[in-house]
């Protein structure tokens, strides 16, 4: 089945019932617990700068790994996984000194989750999506890393731009969705948008676009300031498959914010939170059915489209997410009055 | 009853280099900070989206605009609200939608260049996700008649929307308002056809908005704000009336529709929609009689005085408060007389007698008065080095009708009446040593004694100063200073004099001024042979008003503390839900003078200078009514000034705490779990007895008890001071100018309030989101909810403003002290609290008894002593003397 099929495969099976997305790929690669030679290999024994923790190098030093982390995430009844590509970006990857192999990083991961996808589908019959995850980087394009000089910043916009255009780009032959995720500075993903809008329009491919954003806290905003309405309106532009929320917060605490965005979004709703809130030591305690309970009421309320998980989930909480979601309808795309809909840190609306 | 009121968005304007000198300069000079400024004050004055602009010339534009968004992502306050990147050049433009994390509006892309570059720009707005603005621009240029305009829009629309997919409720038309009245025929009509233009657009592009720059419009009356301020209001009803649904508008510039003066609407109405050939001549010859109406500029000036023999030109100069000439006229009579001091016994006072004859008549108002006083300085001033000079010569001492001290006590700032006492009676000869603000007992009695002074004057404002001018009294009587007293002062009282001052000093009369036309009056009596029968007459009518207060006291039964407290004011609080206000904590703001010029209430301003008369009625009063113009002329060119150069820099800062009423009190905690104390404010209670068993009302019975929610608010504003201005207004002699502008500082304060007030309602604790009342609404208190004030009848105790100050952290915030008498500094602020509940109304609580004194100082802590002198002024009974009642 080629990717224009898939895509409308999804869109039908997502008209049925509630998509499942893959949990957490740091949690499962911690529990390889791998060294730093386990991270270099043989290609890069010798690298200059330490390595451990460049979880995206594992898709050139670690593949097979990567490759089962996926297969257990679709055994567990995902529907769609996402590629260990979080941090595959020049920017992101210029912290271990391999921005030159970021976009090398990108294509294998795409890769090998099609190649498990692939795999997946071939044994059950039933097709599985991929998608390529693009995450915020490490630098912000809103907010100032000098507490002295609220005009500064480490990049520019074109600068972002074309990183995740070259991540992007290759990806590209291998995924079903670009997932936009964990987005703390909206300025960052209208980066990533415009660069996936320009790479359509000088290849010509058609993949959908997700968009996830970052309540960073009970605050309610992104960790650039904005409600989670005005991050919608802020993102709006880039038609996407879902738009939705993940990291940061357990289901318990994201669900006004997932409430909010499902009130105004016309598009699905795609929520992925994490195994709760990290307890003193940084792990993140919530059991399989305990966040099954949470999303899975989301699910019956008629919140979402697409369910997964973030930080600290497992293929058992995919599992257990998965049949809470089962029998639930998707929610329908919300219906509103045509209007101008702005954004500043807040919603801005003039009816048409 | 629900009204469709068709939506209009103003966008802010002055975030644009092209539009404000201001920020211009503040852009070039690379004052990123201030200019940041600017646009907080944009957003905390209401603007919904803020437009930014740097087409300079000079300016780098891109690293500008780049720079700019940079800085106000960092500033919530500003970032809440979307951005309007304006720009001619696409560069700058697309580097603001480089740097702008929520969606924004493009300003502008046209057809101007053709096709292809509009839907090249067009698609790259909606890469970066913006709505755009299309002018109604095409490649043979902008589009005039209404029918050019809906043609170019029809095909912008069409390409947009229909080849490139663009969402056409992002899209705003700018169909070109073009100026009208200009005097070529052919402009005549492009009012009309904008709105025609408009009405056609919004019908038959559906979805799309409509926007304008609106001060184009009136660009040829540039000069005259009426006839422009009045074209703006009667296009704009129009226009939005046919679908404009955006504007750039400075709101500064508009009037209110209906209160147009109906023969000027007619006029700019006929103008506007194109209605007869000679309007624009009509409106012209029209203009003229508008022209600085609020620009304050007087008419053509007739000169013909200055032909006559100069005692006459001084007269003519001191009763019309000229001051232009009198120095050069001054010398003129100086050259003609023996002695320097004939001039000022001569012309000089003989045109003051007229000014005084005519004052005592009524036929001059006190702020003529001052001007005329201004006049006499001037050439006073002028003339004392040639009388130092001859008197080096002789020895010879001048002789003046008398010395006077004034002061306003200890603990008090306001000294505006003050002021104008002084001025009156240095008019009228006398010598008046002014002390100023704040001056401490023993200053006054030791300068008095050091300067010979033949009488002393003490002035103030809050009633704190009451007490004060007790001690100071008394003072005089313990150190035998037997100098006739004047009481005078906004909160002092013939009866209050008769009761506390009077009979603490029995060495020198006490006489309490009513007004500054009263003054020249009682000091010359004092100082004449007559003192000793006028003083006996004063105080024997003292003694009437004591006896008369002491009969009517105990003729008006009080009710006990306990029985006042059973009939307390109440509602049925389960039947109601406190709003919850939706900005909590404690937040600062910087009020725009400009938009607090529209919150003046003017009434109490014309009270200052003892014209009394509610404006605008006042103009019409055949008396006053010319005066009081002068005067509004006056005040408006200093208020415009005040605003042009920013002479003051008001504060303000504003408060919302979870509280509950606790008896007579209300508790305020540090959060909604409601569980930690944060502060307590006391309240005081009505006693006096009531028919038909009406309430006996605490303020905080508006609050509810515990259990229901319920929010109590705060705030601090200041209209701030210019100590350097006013020195220099006191260097030129200029008392008339020194007391206008305090006087105005202090309308602004209470504008500063009002329009808090407005926005606490609207937003902030936002009850009353779609609030619309006119400001003479405003000022009838047509709202729901109170701000009392500590140290007002509400609530008589001032120092109950030491726990709002440490709840809004005022001091830091604001820059608003408070004296050891609880007055604020500087003297033109206000703060109070806020109540919401729709019933909640002011009050005075009037005089109150022994049992609740008893019981206000256990809960607050103090011993009786301290709040008999706190509530001095409403005890009725004379502490230390077991009451009657």
């Amino acid at each position: 089945m080629n990717r224009v099929d898939r895509i409308k495969a999804f869109e039908e099976r997502a008209a049925d019932r509630i998509l499942i997305l893959d949990g957490a790929m740091g949690t499962q690669i911690q529990d390889l617990k791998l060294d730093e030679d386990g991270y270099r290999g043989t290609r890069f024994a010798d690298w200059g700068v330490s390595i451990k923790g460049n979880n995206d190098i594992l898709n050139l030093t670690a593949s097979d790994s990567v490759k089962g982390i996926h297969r257990a995430y679709f055994e567990a009844g995902a529907d769609i996984v996402e590629t260990n590509t979080f941090s595959a970006t020049s920017i992101a990857q210029a912290d271990y000194e391999m921005q030159a192999l970021a976009p090398e990083i990108a294509r294998e991961g795409a890769r090998l989750a099609r190649a498990a996808a692939d795999d997946v589908a071939a044994e059950t019959g039933i097709e599985r999506g991929v998608a390529g995850a693009i995450g915020p980087t490490n630098k912000t394009l809103s907010i100032s890393p000098d507490v002295n000089d609220p005009g500064h910043r480490d990049v520019d916009f074109e600068t972002v731009r074309k990183a995740y255009y070259e991540q992007a780009e290759a990806m590209a032959p291998f995924v079903d969705f670009f997932l936009i995720e964990t987005i703390f500075d909206t300025l960052n993903a209208k980066a990533a948008i415009k660069s996936l809008l320009d790479l359509r329009a000088a290849s010509g491919n058609a993949i959908p676009i997700m968009i996830s954003g970052t309540i960073t806290d009970r605050s309610g905003r992104t960790l650039s300031g904005q409600t989670a309405e005005a991050f919608w309106y802020s993102v709006r532009h880039a038609r996407p498959w879902a738009v939705g929320l993940n990291c940061a917060l357990g289901a318990d605490e994201m669900r006004p914010y997932i409430a909010a965005i499902s009130r105004v979004a016309d598009t699905r709703i795609i929520a992925y939170p994490n195994a709760g809130l990290p307890n003193d030591m940084g792990e993140y305690d919530e059991t399989p059915d305990q966040t099954a309970g949470h999303v899975g009421e989301w699910a019956s309320s008629g919140l979402v489209n697409i369910l997964g998980g973030c930080c600290g989930t497992t293929p058992d909480h995919i599992r257990a997410i998965a049949a809470a979601a089962k029998s639930a309808n998707p929610r329908r795309p919300a219906e509103r009055k045509r209007a101008m809909r702005l954004a500043g840190l807040e919603p801005f609306e003039l009816a048409s | 009853m629900s009204v469709s009121v068709p939506s209009f968005v103003n966008v802010g304007e002055r975030t644009n280099v092209t539009g404000s000198a201001r920020f211009r300069k503040l852009i070039t000079e690379g004052d990123y900070a201030e200019a940041v400024s600017v646009a907080r004050q944009q957003v905390e004055n209401g603007a919904q989206i803020i437009d930014v602009n740097m087409d300079e010339g000079l300016l780098d534009s891109v690293e500008a605009m780049t720079r700019f968004l940079r800085m106000i992502a960092g500033e919530p306050d500003v970032a809440r609200v979307p951005v309007m990147v304006d720009s001619s050049k696409w560069e700058v433009i697309e580097a603001g939608l480089q740097n702008t994390q929520g969606k924004a509006i493009v300003n502008s892309i046209s057809l101007k260049e053709g096709e292809a570059q509009f839907r090249e720009q067009a698609g790259t707005c909606l890469a970066y996700g913006a709505a755009v603005v299309v002018m109604a621009f095409d490649e043979s240029g902008q589009a005039d008649t209404s029918d050019r305009k809906v043609e170019i829009c029809e095909r912008a629309y069409k390409i947009l929307v229909e080849e490139i997919g663009f969402p056409p409720e992002d899209i705003i038309f700018d169909p070109n308002i073009f100026a009208v009245a200009t005097g070529i025929e052919e402009h005549n009509n492009y009012a009309v056809d904008f709105i025609e233009a408009t009405r056609r657009i919004r019908e038959t592009l559906p979805g799309c908005h409509v926007s304008g720059g609106l001060s184009n419009i009136s660009f040829s009356f540039r000069g005259n704000e009426t006839v422009r301020r009045a074209m703006h209001s009667v296009f704009l009803y129009h226009a939005i009336k046919a679908g404009m649904d955006m504007g750039i508008v400075n709101a500064g510039q508009l009037d209110i529709y209906d209160e147009i003066e109906p023969e000027l609407r007619e006029l700019v109405e006929d103008v506007i929609l194109n209605r007869r050939d000679d309007a624009t001549d009509r409106l012209l010859e029209a203009a003229e009689r508008y022209r600085g109406q609020g620009g304050g500029q007087a008419k053509v000036r007739d000169l013909k005085w200055r032909e006559a023999p100069v005692a006459e030109r001084i007269r003519h100069a001191l009763v019309h408060g000229i001051n232009e000439f009198i120095v050069d006229d001054t010398e003129e009579a100086r050259q003609t007389f023996d002695r320097p001091l004939h001039v000022i016994e001569g012309p000089l006072m003989d045109g003051m007698n007229v000014v005084g004859d005519l004052f005592g008549d009524g036929k001059m108002f006190l702020p003529q008065v001052v001007k005329s006083a201004r006049v006499m300085k001037q050439a006073v001033a002028h003339l004392i080095p040639y009388m130092e000079a001859e008197k080096e010569k002789s020895g010879n001492k001048g002789k003046s009708n008398g010395k006077i001290i004034m002061a306003t006590v200890k603990g008090d700032v306001h000294d505006i009446g003050k002021n104008i006492v002084g001025v009156v009676l240095q008019c009228n000869g006398y010598d008046v040593i002014d002390l100023g603000v704040m001056v401490p007992c023993e200053t006054i009695l030791e300068t008095a004694r050091r300067e010979g002074a033949d009488i002393i004057g003490l002035s103030g404002l809050i009633t704190p100063s009451l007490d004060e001018m007790v001690f100071v009294a008394s003072e005089m009587e313990r150190q035998k200073v037997d100098i006739p007293l004047l009481i005078g002062g906004a909160t002092t009282s013939p009866a209050h004099t008769a009761v506390k001052i009077d009979p603490s000093i029995q060495v020198a009369p006490v006489v309490h001024v009513l007004d500054a036309s009263r003054a020249v009056g009682v000091v010359s009596k004092l100082l004449s042979d007559q003192r000793d029968d006028y003083a006996r007459g004063v105080k024997g009518d003292l003694a009437k008003i004591r006896e008369r207060r002491l009969a009517a006291r105990s003729a008006k039964a009080r009710l006990p503390l306990e029985r006042a407290r059973d009939k307390a004011w109440s509602c049925d609080w389960s039947n109601y839900t406190p709003p919850v206000p939706v900005r909590p904590g404690v937040t600062e703001l910087k009020p725009d003078l400009a938009e607090l010029v529209d919150h003046i209430d003017w009434t109490p301003f014309f009270f200052t200078w003892e014209l009394k008369g509610s404006y605008p009625a006042i103009f019409e009063d055949p008396k006053r009514g010319e005066a009081a113009k002068a005067l509004f002329a006056d005040a408006q060119a200093m208020l415009d000034r005040i605003v042009s150069e920013a002479l003051l820099e008001p504060r303000a800062v504003v408060g919302f705490w979870p509280a509950h009423r606790d008896g007579d009190d209300a508790v305020v905690f540090t959060d909604d779990k409601r569980n930690k104390e944060l502060a307590r404010f006391y309240g005081l209670r009505q006693q006096a007895g009531k028919d038909n068993d009406r309430p006996h009302v605490c303020q905080y019975d508006f609050l509810a008890p515990a259990g229901h929610g319920d929010w109590l608010g705060g705030f601090a504003v200041t209209a701030g001071d210019n100590v350097e201005l006013l020195a220099s207004f006191e260097a030129d002699k200029d008392d008339y100018n020194s007391i206008l502008f305090k006087a105005l500082s202090d309308r602004l304060a209470e504008a500063a309030a009002e329009w808090l007030h407005v926005k606490v309602r609207r937003e902030y604790w936002g009850y009353a989101p779609d609030e619309a009342f006119t400001n003479r609404e405003l000022i009838a208190e047509a709202y729901d909810g109170i701000r009392p004030a500590p140290g007002y009848p509400s609530q008589p105790d001032h120092t109950e403003k030491r726990t709002l100050f440490q709840l809004l952290d005022a001091e830091a915030k604001t820059g608003i002290g408070l004296t050891n008498s609880f007055a604020m500094t500087p003297a033109s602020s206000v703060s109070g609290l806020y109540l919401s509940h729709p019933d909640s109304h002011y009050f005075a609580v009037g005089r109150i008894l022994r049992d609740q004194v008893e019981d206000y100082a256990r809960r607050k802590g103090w011993t009786l002593a301290d709040a008999e002198r706190c509530l001095a002024p409403i005890l009725d009974y004379v502490p230390g003397v077991e009451s009657a009642a």
